[in-house]
């Protein structure tokens, strides 16, 4: 039997495949097993609806939000239009099903492809765009597509929007937040593991030295041109991935909700979990949404206050006010995110009681 | 054909408009590289400062739009010096992000204050300022648009080539070390160009606001309008702004006119894309001069 | 010995909290001479410029020992623009000018440490040194020779009026006779504005002719100093800066096999 390792003091690391292990001691492997077990064999029977719904909306914002953070993160080409592949990947899956009936297990990974394309196409400035431009350009495809999504009536039925067919897998039903639970967080559970997977690969070191240096990347012989793509189609198969799984949740879809401020939101998950940090994306996820749900949850207590509806204040705005007052004082105070507070609160932890 | 020359000034007019507000825009990118977001939240607080200047504390017209030019100038200042100084170095997808948080507290702040309603100025244009060209009939709008436009335009193009504090801006923009070797104060350098951005911002979210109401959200994508702008333009051209600002403006309008009027939003970009994969650094962007 | 303007006493320059680059560099300039700062690429002249002149801090560098003194007032790690309004002007390296302003634009710029001040009669001064400049006042500094760019420059810096200027290798890739030419000016600002001027050179034969008095530094350190002429008969500086033999002669590549002269200082 191995021995049970734990953390050594410095770094004792012998050859390259040691550096590039996930978990650097057996104890981090055993406590996210355990997380795992508490998560999938617990939470769904204890939870009420609620929790679990918004539990749901979180697994399918970390989804979205891991995409982003390989696009942004990783391989430092910034997207403003993560919003809007998320809209295609919700309507392709829709459109799959209802126009070719196909099962969700199909209609939901060939969204993602379809979404990826969508993508490329708009990665593809990338190739002479770099930086401001890009940023504008992926803008631009934001725009674009949202147009599309409601004008093009004979596909998307314009602002009526869609209704999908129940969710069957085999003869099972897949509907009510439970089912959906175990849907969602396998597949959070399998697209971070890839995510983390392709990050230790050549694709992933690729990535990373296109974020740090374009030019000397080129100069080491990386197509970058084509791992700029590469990394546009990733983060928006992510996206459509994520949209479709979302659209089959809500069970009818309109292209409201897929606006810039659907974009804007995932880069504050990005930037709140910490740039280049795939766990630190499920962390921004988890802290857009909740915050979400709290201000939902307070603007609706405070309509009810006798004293702020006297004075006429309408408390809906204050949601779109804090959202941006948490995304300065993050950028402003901890802009590495939340991953490094966990990191510090984590080592602190670990080296108690000798601070260094 | 009346329709086409209708179309034709109209278009010039609200281009004209898009121009001097994606010229403030321009001044901050050129001096200190920040891509500014929350410009559409600057033009709407703009409208609305002169809104509440001019309906709840009843001041004459002229001086609440002076004082609303102050306002934002200042305003600009506290923003740079709050936000933007601490970031200078950072990566661009800070700033960038800040930008967009900054526009959403913005945003929060205006739509608590007055909702999302639309407000409108009280008719205080004469008649008079209407000019007839045969069939054509310019609104007494679109012509103090034009006058105020080509005011600011003088003025700007004065304060960068002649005055001394024009040509530091500028020299911070072009080669921020050599500046700094020259003691030219390049924090007051940035803070300024946030300034007069500001005021710009202020000055167009105005007159966009005595043409279309006010409103929040019309206001604030607006902003946004910018960036096909200031690419058509070259990112770093003021006169590029202008001219770019007229081409958005006209295509604009036409495209309403004659194609469709949910089209017309939409154009703008559809143009930016193009634009983008065939001529990245702009219509009239500076071509790097590189020589070593 | 005249009046001390400028004194540094033993100063150490570490960048980004690590990297040494001064070691402990004491040097004085003496108002109204020429100081040449002499040595090979890294010796850390630019640095000690930059240690003056305030430009540390953008490139996360810090003066952490020692301290600088100019004209009696302690200016160590003070912002570049209290600096040059106290009248030290560096010209940086490699010609850095506004690549989008005009010649006469750029000028304008070097009155930023005295913005309200009228400029014209500057401009005629710089003009007098510069005729070449004339003629291209209204063009784009970009499209300019590198020879009209060195002069602009340094033109740049006088109409700041410096008490003080410090010149960072003008000569970089100009043709024997351009840079004799700018070191014939450089030399003629000495004597009409009395112009305390501190001179980086590689090209150390143009330098000791001009300066008066001359600091050699490697490694951080100062190695030598004394006035030019003396400098100049050094058998040291002859072989490593001068490209002369020991013996006087320039030296000739029949005598390769000839063992090199040793560093006496080290």
């Amino acid at each position: 039997m191995k021995k049970f390792s734990f953390h050594p003091c410095g770094n004792y690391h012998e050859n390259y495949s040691q550096e590039l292990n996930i978990f650097e001691t057996d104890f981090g492997r055993v406590c996210l097993i355990l997380f795992l077990a508490v998560l999938f064999l617990v939470a769904p029977f204890v939870l009420s609806p609620y929790m679990l719904y918004i539990l749901n909306m979180i697994g399918i914002s970390a989804i979205a939000a891991i995409g982003l953070n390989i696009l942004i993160g990783f391989t430092g080409q910034i997207s403003l239009g993560h919003g809007a592949f998320f809209g295609v990947g919700a309507y392709a899956a829709a459109i799959l099903a209802t126009r070719l009936g196909l099962p969700f297990y199909l209609s939901i990974p060939s969204a993602g492809i379809i979404t990826a394309l969508v993508g490329m196409i708009f990665g593809a400035p990338s190739g002479r765009l770099k930086g401001l431009y890009l940023t504008i350009a992926t803008l631009a495809g934001q725009f674009i597509i949202e147009y599309v999504l409601i004008h093009w009536d004979s596909m998307t039925k314009g602002t009526m929007g869609i209704t999908l067919p129940t969710t069957t897998i085999f003869s099972w039903e897949v509907t009510g937040d439970r089912a959906f639970f175990f849907l969602i967080f396998i597949s959070l559970v399998l697209t971070t593991w890839f995510a983390v997977n392709i990050m230790r690969s050549k694709y992933g070191r690729a990535f990373i030295a296109i974020r740090d240096n374009d030019r000397a990347a080129e100069g080491m012989g990386i197509p970058i041109f084509k791992y700029k793509l590469l990394s546009f189609g990733i983060s928006s198969f992510y996206a459509g991935f994520a949209g479709a799984i979302w659209a089959y949740y809500m069970v009818s879809i309109t292209s409201e909700p897929f606006n810039l401020g659907l974009s804007v939101e995932y880069i504050a998950m990005v930037i709140i979990g910490g740039m280049g940090n795939i766990p630190g994306a499920i962390f921004g996820a988890t802290f857009i949404t909740l915050l979400n749900e709290l201000l939902r949850y307070l603007t609706g207590v405070l309509m009810n206050v006798g004293f702020v509806t006297s004075t006429g204040l309408n408390m809906a705005p204050l949601r779109e006010f804090v959202f941006g007052l948490a995304i300065v004082l993050f950028i402003l105070l901890e802009p590495k995110g939340l991953a490094e507070l966990w990191r510090i609160v984590r080592s602190s932890f670990r080296l108690w009681p000798f601070s260094y | 054909m009346d329709f086409f020359l209708q179309l034709l000034v109209n278009g010039v007019c609200v281009g004209l408009l898009y121009g001097i507000s994606a010229m403030g825009f321009v001044m901050i990118f050129k001096s200190s590289s920040v891509l500014n977001f929350a410009h559409g939240e600057l033009l709407a607080l703009g409208a609305f400062f002169f809104l509440a200047l001019i309906t709840w504390a009843q001041i004459p017209i002229f001086a609440a739009f002076i004082l609303t030019l102050i306002g934002c100038f200042i305003l600009g200042f506290i923003i740079e010096k709050f936000f933007l100084r601490p970031l200078i170095g950072e990566k661009l997808i800070f700033v960038i992000m800040l930008t967009v948080g900054l526009a959403a507290m913005f945003k929060g702040l205006i739509l608590l204050i007055w909702g999302g309603n639309l407000h409108t100025y009280p008719d205080f244009l004469p008649e008079s300022l209407a000019l007839k060209l045969g069939a054509i009939y310019i609104a007494p709008v679109y012509t103090a648009t034009l006058v105020i436009s080509i005011i600011f335009l003088v003025l700007f193009g004065l304060f960068f080539k002649q005055s001394s504090q024009g040509i530091y801006m500028r020299s911070v923009a072009d080669n921020q070390k050599a500046a700094l070797s020259l003691g030219v104060n390049v924090r007051r350098v940035f803070a300024l160009s946030w300034a007069i951005a500001a005021m710009v911002a202020s000055m167009s979210g105005i007159v966009l606001g005595i043409i279309n109401g006010v409103n929040v959200h019309d206001l604030s994508s607006i902003g946004l309008k910018v960036f096909p702008v200031v690419i058509l333009g070259g990112l770093d051209s003021i006169s590029g702004a202008i001219i770019g600002g007229i081409i958005i403006g006209l295509l604009e309008t036409f495209t309403g006119g004659y194609l469709s009027p949910s089209l017309r939003d939409v154009v703008p970009y559809i143009v930016l894309v193009f634009i983008l994969l065939i001529k990245p650094y702009g219509l009239f962007g500076l071509v790097e001069i590189e020589r070593v | 010995m005249g009046e001390i303007l400028l004194q540094l006493n033993n100063i150490s320059v570490v960048y980004s909290d690590v990297i040494q680059v001064l070691k402990g560099v004491s040097l004085s300039v003496e108002k109204g001479h020429i100081v040449s700062l002499l040595g090979s690429n890294g010796a850390g002249k630019t640095t000690t410029l930059k240690a003056i002149s305030g430009l540390l801090k953008p490139e996360n560098g810090e003066v952490t020992d020692g301290s600088v003194i100019y004209n009696g007032k302690n200016i160590q790690n003070q912002s570049p623009e209290y600096i040059t309004r106290q009248g030290i002007i560096q010209v940086l390296e490699g010609r850095q000018p506004f690549k989008y302003l005009t010649i006469e634009e750029n000028l304008r710029v070097g009155t930023a440490t005295r913005p309200s001040k009228p400029y014209k009669q500057d401009l005629e001064m710089v003009y007098n040194y510069f005729p070449a400049l004339v003629a291209r006042r209204k063009s784009l500094a970009g499209y300019c020779s590198g020879g009209e760019l060195q002069m602009l420059v340094i033109g740049r810096a006088l109409m700041a009026h410096p008490q003080l200027l410090m010149l960072d290798e003008p000569s970089l890739g100009l043709a024997p006779l351009v840079v004799q030419e700018i070191f014939r000016i450089i030399k003629k600002i000495n004597e009409e504005h009395e112009t305390t001027i501190v001179l980086v050179e590689q090209n150390a034969h143009m330098a000791l002719q001009v300066a008066h008095y001359a600091y050699v530094m490697e490694n951080g350190k100062i190695m030598m100093e004394g006035a030019s002429k003396d400098l100049a008969d050094n058998p040291d500086v002859k072989e490593f800066y001068l490209g002369m033999a020991a013996t006087g002669i320039a030296k000739s590549y029949k005598d390769v096999k000839a063992y090199r002269r040793r560093k006496r200082w080290l």
